[in-house]
């Protein structure tokens, strides 16, 4: 089937970008939507210029590398997909197709589709993590944790931390992103002795990085590759109530 | 020349603590001094430069995605062994070692694989406690599942995506480092040399992928946890951007390459659909539990509906070549026995390269809601991918590049032949032999980072003065300069081939002549053609784009250049290598039924290489193997 | 303090008082529909507020302060999120949200600016004096509000700004009658979908109340 692209092109941070249009030709339906850009690459280097910049590495869905806004949907209109796992047959002979990058003012383009993620690992390091030590810990059986909440805390976990919630956000808001890691730790008993202190330090980090607020939109549970459910973000509200809530210790 | 693994002697079961108690400290103010340079932050250097941060050192990290938490550890399915021996079905320390020894066809240093063994349970209590969410059953304790070549059930898993989990782990200790400022994380940045001075790594050159600059960092150590190198073979399970470069680089600064052509093809990846693929996609193998492999008997019938094919017209051959394993026979075998079926002319779908996975007996056994909750995962992304239904045809599935055990040479405390440099997970050569047991290169890369280098490296650190060399020394000048040079090198050809073009090329020699099954003929003829690809490359690549600049062809320009030196070690090693074992199988060397004939007597050694040179002939230097705990013996899965 | 500056605080505050909110719009509903029984209804209605004395300032300031909490939040984090958002796709699209929950604070500064309105017309009873309760005869002692309410309602141009109002105030809370469940996190996956059905349901229920009495006056049925 033949395609026409319209792609986001942007020199750099600074520069100022457009929609190029371009032409995909005899692509075909088993071709991942990478594949088919990889081709137009190829064309693009034959004939001197220079090709379309996308981030991308496991071409797995797994990474959370492959970022992009294809005719309005980040990772594209099927379902539960990252880009790198959609495939062409997806499309129809003739189709126009818009592709952008992520766009938030906490994803500053880096060139034509990369956007600089690094707010996302700054959200992490305000306290995505259990303060345990290398060595030194309790066997792995010591505390018993029932399945239902493993399972809870690893729906949560599956966040590969793509940023599609926040592209797909209409205020930018990483409230997902940031629930969903605050949800499981706060379910796990490794994490509960640092439950209040991490969601007010995660909250307050995603303001600190340039994200928007939470006005339950749930855009960002309809865009997530891996289907992160909304009732995370209830669960960080609630542990931020109950952070606010004096506790036992008087602190 | 005979290396020196330095392996502790005397009985193996107190080898790891007695040596712990025998190697130097680094005591707490001091270590505050020193500074680590860690290259790669997947599971080995994540686990590595977090545990090393929190002892005190100042640790720099480098990876080429914009975060640690893109490492390609992440893309691990099926689990991660440990010898807890919670289900009690006879596992133990001794046990692991055991079949890991076994499984690596006897070709890995005993010495660091009873290290291995011995912390692997102490792996599984850290992710617990990092709040990794491993299965559990109903009375909330960890569950297991049983994973190839093993007759117990030690595989930790969280559900299909356990590399993911415990990257995330190792991913969070780093965050909560850095957060701490004994971490610094440098990401987007791709190391492209090794500084060594006075023969003693000091630190590294690197390319701001986003920028272009070219940056120096110097350390008193430098640890590389780059990860595997077969995506030499072009398609493969890797990531686009695994590359053998970090290691390769280290390896022209005098590093030796160990046993390069052990390389691991993985049975149950989707078959290639056309030229235009850029990866492929592994599935995990625990599909095999209850998917039966056949091809039809009959070449003509490979065009057929496979289920309009009757019973009595289907090879069901994993069962009829190995009664006793059947399905689950270990990888390398069942990836050989597939590409013989399809080199017979009786391989299935477009490219005849690929054979059946049907799981028809076991819905007929056990209903299609069962399998749907086993694999259901596994049959969605099948289909995402082939738009065909596993469940009501058979799966195709082909062999697949997958995994290097091969890789730098390191001794007993992971450091390379070089003072000063360290190498860990898959990078190294160290545990696996020629063979990796399924869900052991998890616990390697977390082995390594930490529960090994934290102490190994002090026995190193207290032999330096810390800081003596920075980057104020010439050698890291010349570094920048040397790497400028070559950047600009590529961009000047403005050739006619893209370098997507020439991967291919290189990708399609390494894959018919160095790949499942290997013949001197083969081997011959890549050592042949690529030396020609190479020098094509260097004549008619074209690298658009400025080196100012963030540019991805660049960035694959130099990993295939890279490749295309490696691979001829790597083919140079797989000559030599006279015998067949593991991943490595010689045509010529094979009994009257097709079997792996190893050769103790001449090989039972590790094979490091030394670079002389682009297209000059290596030096070998070897690493004699003995066995004092597990008994040389045939490998056999009948 | 944390609750007046964090994301999720502020939200907490714009939740409590917007329930607060809907309280107060629940007694009033309760109240004007005292309409639909009579002028007698009505008025006794009016003058049992009156009679409330200084309870009725300490109320107003309640509903004041309430207000300024919950607009001053509103605005500020509406502005915010524009900021986190400065650039728009080219093709534009949404898949769950809806319009009310685009149009929050829209629809709110309309709510605003109505109440403003709101208060000059019935309760300063400046905007049209000739109609004004304190200018009508008195009934039984006194003020004859049901008059003034069916003689504004007459006018179709009172009419329809509070038709316009009421419009509004239904978007508002089609989107905040289920939201603030999800803030105070009570929320738990799947039942969201019920509740979002049910806050819509309470939305039109409240949103028709509200539009019956100048429709119905408009109409001629109330008179
Ligand atoms: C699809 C798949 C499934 C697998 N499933 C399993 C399984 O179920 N169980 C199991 O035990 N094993 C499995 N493996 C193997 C296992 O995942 C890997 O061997 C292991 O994760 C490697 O970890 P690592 O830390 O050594 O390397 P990686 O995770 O690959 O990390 C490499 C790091 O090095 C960085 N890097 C590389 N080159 C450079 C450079 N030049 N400069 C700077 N940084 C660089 C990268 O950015 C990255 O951070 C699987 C592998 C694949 C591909
Ligand atoms: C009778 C009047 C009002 C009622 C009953 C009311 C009710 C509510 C409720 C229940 C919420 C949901 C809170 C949450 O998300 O948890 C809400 C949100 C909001 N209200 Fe009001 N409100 C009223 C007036 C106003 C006014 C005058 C404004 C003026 C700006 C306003 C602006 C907002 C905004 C911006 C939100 C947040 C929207 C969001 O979360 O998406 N409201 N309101
Ligand atoms: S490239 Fe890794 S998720 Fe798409």
């Amino acid at each position: 089937m033949n395609l026409t692209l319209h792609v986001w092109r942007q020199k750099g941070p600074q520069a100022k970008g457009k929609l190029e249009t371009y032409q995909a030709k005899n692509v075909s339906p088993d071709q991942s939507f990478l594949e088919m850009l990889d081709e137009v690459n190829d064309d693009l280097i034959k004939s001197g210029k220079d090709p379309i910049a996308f981030d991308h590495d496991c071409r797995e869905g797994i990474c959370g590398m492959c970022s992009q806004v294809i005719n309005g949907r980040p990772h594209g209109h099927e379902e539960r997909t990252t880009v790198c796992q959609l495939h062409m047959r997806q499309f129809n002979d003739g189709d126009e197709i818009f592709v952008e990058p992520w766009r938030a003012k906490a994803f500053p383009i880096q060139k034509d589709l990369i956007v600089d993620r690094s707010s996302l690992d700054a959200i992490m390091q305000s306290g995505g993590y259990t303060s345990c030590h290398t060595g030194g810990v309790p066997d792995g059986n010591t505390f018993p944790i029932p399945k239902p909440v493993a399972d809870y805390a690893m729906d949560a976990a599956e966040c590969i931390g793509c940023g599609a919630c926040i592209a797909a956000c209409p205020n930018s808001s990483a409230m997902l992103y940031t629930s969903a890691k605050v949800a499981q730790l706060a379910a796990l008993p490794q994490g509960k002795p640092e439950a209040r202190k991490r969601v007010k330090a995660m909250t307050e980090a995603l303001l600190a990085e340039g994200f928007g607020n939470c006005t339950n939109h749930y855009e960002c549970e309809a865009a997530c590759p891996k289907g992160i459910s909304v009732k995370f973000i209830a669960k960080l509200n609630r542990e931020y109530l109950k952070s606010m809530m004096p506790s036992s210790l008087g602190e | 020349m005979i290396l020196d693994g330095k392996a502790p002697t005397g009985p193996i079961e107190t080898s790891w603590d007695r040596h712990r108690f025998d190697m130097k400290l680094v005591n707490p103010a001091n270590k505050r001094k020193y500074k680590i340079l860690v290259v790669g932050t997947g599971l080995a250097g994540g686990a590595a430069a977090a545990s090393l941060g929190e002892l005190g050192y100042n640790v720099e990290a480098f990876c080429y995605q914009d975060s640690p938490r893109r490492a390609h550890s992440i893309a691990a399915q099926g689990g991660i062994n440990a010898a807890k021996n919670y289900p009690s079905d006879g596992d133990s320390v001794y046990r692991l070692f055991y079949d890991t020894v076994k499984g690596g066809d006897f070709r890995a240093r005993e010495a660091d694989v009873w290290r291995l063994a011995q912390v692997s349970n102490n792996i599984i209590d850290q992710c617990v406690a990092q709040g990794v969410p491993f299965a559990r059953d109903y009375a909330g304790y960890l569950d297991n599942r049983s994973f190839g070549g093993a007759q117990v059930s030690r595989t930790f898993y969280a559900r299909g995506q356990t590399g993911q989990q415990l990257l995330l782990g190792a991913y969070s200790a780093l965050s909560r480092q850095i957060k701490n400022k004994t971490v610094k994380m440098f990401a987007r940045r791709e190391m492209l040399d090794l500084v060594v001075v006075d023969g003693v790594a000091k630190g590294i050159a690197c390319r701001n992928l986003i920028t272009g600059e070219i940056e120096s960092y110097w350390g008193d150590a430098v640890i590389l946890a780059t990860g595997g190198f077969v995506n030499v073979f072009y398609l493969s399970t890797n990531a686009m951007g695994c590359s053998a470069t970090a290691i390769w680089r280290a390896s022209k600064k005098g590093a030796y390459m160990a046993n390069p052509c052990y390389t691991q093809i993985h049975p149950t990846c989707i078959p290639q659909h056309g030229d235009k693929q850029s990866k492929l996609t592994l599935m995990s193998e625990s599909l095999r539990n209850d998917g039966r492999v056949w091809v039809p008997k009959k070449a003509e019938d490979c065009d057929k509906h496979p289920n309009d094919i009757p019973a009595e017209d289907r090879d069901y051959y994993l069962e009829r070549k190995y009664p006793s394993f059947g399905n689950l026979a270990p990888r390398d075998i069942a990836s050989r026995a597939a590409k013989e079926q399809c080199d017979d002319g009786r391989g299935v779908g477009d490219t005849k390269r690929g054979v059946y996975l049907d799981f028809k007996t076991s819905i007929e056994r056990v209903g299609q809601p069962m399998i749907a909750q086993r694999y259901g995962n596994l049959f969605e992304m099948y289909e995402k991918i082939t738009d065909e239904n596993g469940y009501e045809r058979p799966m195709r599935i082909y062999p697949a590049p997958h995994y290097s055990m091969g890789g730098l040479w390191v001794d007993y405390h992971c450091m390379s032949n070089i003072p000063g440099l360290f190498v860990l997970g898959e990078a190294n050569f160290s545990v696996h032999g020629a063979n990796r047991l399924g869900a052991s290169a998890l616990m390697q890369g977390l082995a390594d980072g930490y529960f090994v280098i934290p102490y190994t490296i002090a026995q190193y650190m207290a032999s330096v003065k810390p800081g003596e060399i920075t980057d104020e020394h010439p050698e890291f000048k010349k570094s920048v300069e040397d790497v400028k040079g070559e950047i600009n090198k590529l961009l000047s050809i403005k050739g006619k081939k893209t370098v997507g073009e020439l991967h291919r090329e290189l990708g399609s020699v390494m894959w018919e002549d160095v790949g499942m099954a290997r013949s001197e003929a083969s081997l011959k003829h890549a050592l042949q053609r690529i030396p020609e690809i190479r020098e094509e490359f260097w004549k008619n690549v074209n690298v658009t784009g400025e080196s100012g600049e963030l540019n991805q062809q660049l960035e694959n320009a130099w990993r295939l250049a890279d490749f295309l030196e490696f691979a001829e070690i790597m083919t140079t090693d797989a000559l030599h290598r006279e015998e067949s074992c593991g991943g490595h199988f010689r045509t010529e060397h094979q009994t009257d039924d097709g079997e792996a004939m190893r050769d103790d007597e001449n090989f039972c050694y590790v094979g490091a290489w030394e670079f002389k040179g682009a297209g000059v002939k290596p030096e070998l230097h070897k690493e004699p193997l003995k066995f004092e705990n597990v008994k040389l013996a045939v490998r056999s899965y009948k | 303090m944390n609750l007046f500056t964090s994301t999720v605080g502020r939200k907490i505050l714009m939740a409590v008082t917007g329930l607060m909110l809907v309280g107060f719009i629940t007694v009033h509903l309760l109240g004007n529909l005292s309409i639909f029984w009579g002028a007698d209804a009505i008025n006794a209605y009016a003058k049992h507020l009156h009679d409330l004395g200084p309870l009725v300032w300490i109320f107003r300031l309640v509903m004041l302060c309430l207000f300024a909490i919950h607009i001053t939040f509103g605005v500020q984090l509406y502005l915010e999120n524009k900021a986190a958002n400065p650039e728009p796709y080219a093709v534009q699209k949404t898949l769950v949200t809806t319009f009310s929950a685009k149009t929050m604070v829209f629809t709110g500064l309309i709510i605003l600016a109505f109440l403003i309105y709101h208060l000059l017309h019935f309760t300063v009873q400046v905007t049209n004096p000739d109609i004004s309760a304190h200018n009508l005869p008195l009934v039984d002692g006194h003020l004859d509000v049901f008059t003034m309410v069916v003689m504004s309602f007459q006018k179709v141009f009172i009419a329809i700004i509070y038709l316009i109002a009421m419009v509004a105030l239904f978007l508002h809370l089609s989107h905040g009658v289920s939201s603030w469940v999800q803030t105070l996190g009570w929320s738990t996956g799947p039942s969201q979908d019920k509740v979002t059905a049910l806050g819509k349901l309470v939305a039109i229920v409240y949103g028709l109340a509200y539009i019956a009495i100048p429709l119905f006056i408009l109409a001629h049925i109330v008179k």
